[in-house]
């Protein structure tokens, strides 16, 4: 397979709360069209990967770059404009949502298009009623968060991520708050977006989700890299012992 | 006792005008990660909701009197400094109830959830878009039970600038009390503020009602 453009790498990565080494010199990459699966046990360091990419979190130590754009060369920061430029080109769905709750779903959908990315409310209106229609709720578009299911919900924040058109979209556990029921809406939802060749970062505990989307996985436990690979090697066939046991249950 | 009515009224909208605005730099200050000046903001705090409304009046309105008179005294000027005891009045009043609010502003501000920061901020949202469109509409919601309280706290409280000679609604119905020798003229500035009360109230359960519609 040619290798395609890189849009994120990540090199030598660390970052500590205090002395806590949450993460250790870890370096991966994404290409345009993948989607890369990041699996390990809760306290891995997965979400705050997450979270220094975009730029929630600042990195303790290593590099970050966004479709060759240096967001941080080690542990040097971009200027504000240019962090700015960079935040634009990935979208981050959270684990609970975090919808505002006093906007409606379009309000949600189209609020960031106006007022972040400049577009008239007419063009904003267009695509975030064709981000609805493509999450099945077009017919929520005057609904508020507040009387949406939880996968609705998050079917929201999917879609309005999507609307500033990101490179890459980055997804937190985006099934963890959710029953069974309402996981597998999600999923679909992320499924087909991997059809349709978004780039993606999904962290989550779903594992046959995983295995079945993902074009790599890396699995982490204690801040670092265990096994990375594709989905068959690591989720079917783990090398590693700690990869093992981790998915002794989902391999049983 | 229609003129101390007004002047009641007058006392009660000057302070809520100036006090709601000037809340929020005072709660901006006790919330600033610079140490200095949130220090100050914690000890204004500390003192205003710490001492007696009363006596905040009596040291607003002789305070640049009794400090000329010192002045005077260690370098033998002859400064003269009064002012309007209306005046007076109404800037004791708004500081003090500027320093309530600023405490509620800050905790209808803390309540609102880390990822609605996250979020903005992950969607590209300025410090400024931020805290305007997403977080202050939720701050709002989140104060109008607690700013009702204070509103009709501050109903009955217009009723102590009469320390300061203010002729103020209390203060007529008194002195008209012991002109006639009747209980009638407390009994309708009682009437007065309960009435004044009442409309507030009402006032702010429409508020509250109109941003029901989300959760």
């Amino acid at each position: 397979m040619e290798q395609s453009e890189e849009i994120i790498r990540v090199e030598n990565l660390s970052k500590s709360f205090g002395t806590t080494e949450v993460i250790r010199d870890i370096s991966f990459s994404v290409y345009k069209g993948e989607v890369l699966g990041i699996i390990g046990p809760s306290g891995s360091g997965k979400s705050t990967i997450l979270r220094c990419i975009t730029q929630l979190e600042s990195v303790s130590g290593g590099s970050i770059t966004i479709c060759g754009r240096s967001l941080v060369k080690d542990c040097v920061y971009a200027g504000k404009k240019e962090l700015r430029d960079i935040a634009l080109k990935v979208g981050l769905v959270f684990q609970n949502f975090n919808l505002f709750p006093h906007y409606s779903v379009l309000k949600n959908v189209t609020d960031a298009q106006i007022h972040v990315l400049g577009k008239s409310k007419e063009e904003a209106e267009y695509t975030a009623a064709q981000l609805l229609a493509r999450v099945g709720l077009s017919a929520k578009a005057d609904s508020y968060p507040c009387e949406l299911s939880g996968g609705q919900q998050q079917r929201v924040s999917i879609a309005r991520s999507l609307a500033l058109k990101p490179e890459v979209l980055l997804f937190d556990e985006p099934t963890s708050a959710l029953d069974p029921e309402l996981t597998g809406e999600i999923l679909a939802v992320i499924k087909d977006l991997a059809a349709e060749k978004m780039t993606m970062v999904v962290v989550t505990h779903e594992m046959a989700f995983a295995r079945d989307t993902s074009n790599h996985i890396i699995f982490m436990d204690g801040g670092v890299i265990v096994e990375e690979g594709s989905p068959q090697e690591v989720i079917n066939n783990p090398k590693q012992t700690r990869t093992r046991s981790f998915l002794a249950r989902f391999n049983a | 006792m229609l003129q101390g009515s007004v002047t009641s009224l007058e006392v009660f909208f000057l302070t809520l005008v100036f006090a709601v605005p000037l809340a929020l730099p005072v709660a901006a200050g006790r919330m600033t990660k610079n140490k200095i000046l949130s220090a100050v903001t914690k000890i204004f705090l500390l003192i205003i909701r710490g001492t007696p409304l009363m006596l905040q009046l009596l040291v607003v309105y002789f305070g640049p009197g009794l400090l000329c008179i010192w002045i005077n005294k260690q370098f033998g000027t002859d400064i003269r400094l009064t002012w309007p005891r209306f005046l007076a009045a109404n800037v004791a009043l708004i500081i003090n109830y500027a320093a309530y609010f600023a405490e509620i502003y800050r905790g209808g501000i803390e309540s609102v959830p880390q990822g609605q920061y996250e979020a903005a901020k992950v969607l590209g949202y300025t410090k400024n878009q931020t805290f305007f469109y997403i977080i202050l509409p939720q701050v709002v919601k989140r104060i109008i039970p607690a700013m009702g309280n204070e509103v009709i706290t501050l109903v009955k409280d217009t009723a102590l600038v009469q320390i300061i000679g203010v002729s103020e609604l209390l203060r007529v119905a008194q002195e008209t009390q012991s002109r006639l020798f009747s209980f009638m003229p407390l009994f309708v500035a009682g009437v007065f503020y309960f009435v004044m009360n009442w409309a507030v109230e009402a006032i702010f359960v429409r508020i509250e009602k109109r941003l029901a519609y989300y959760k």
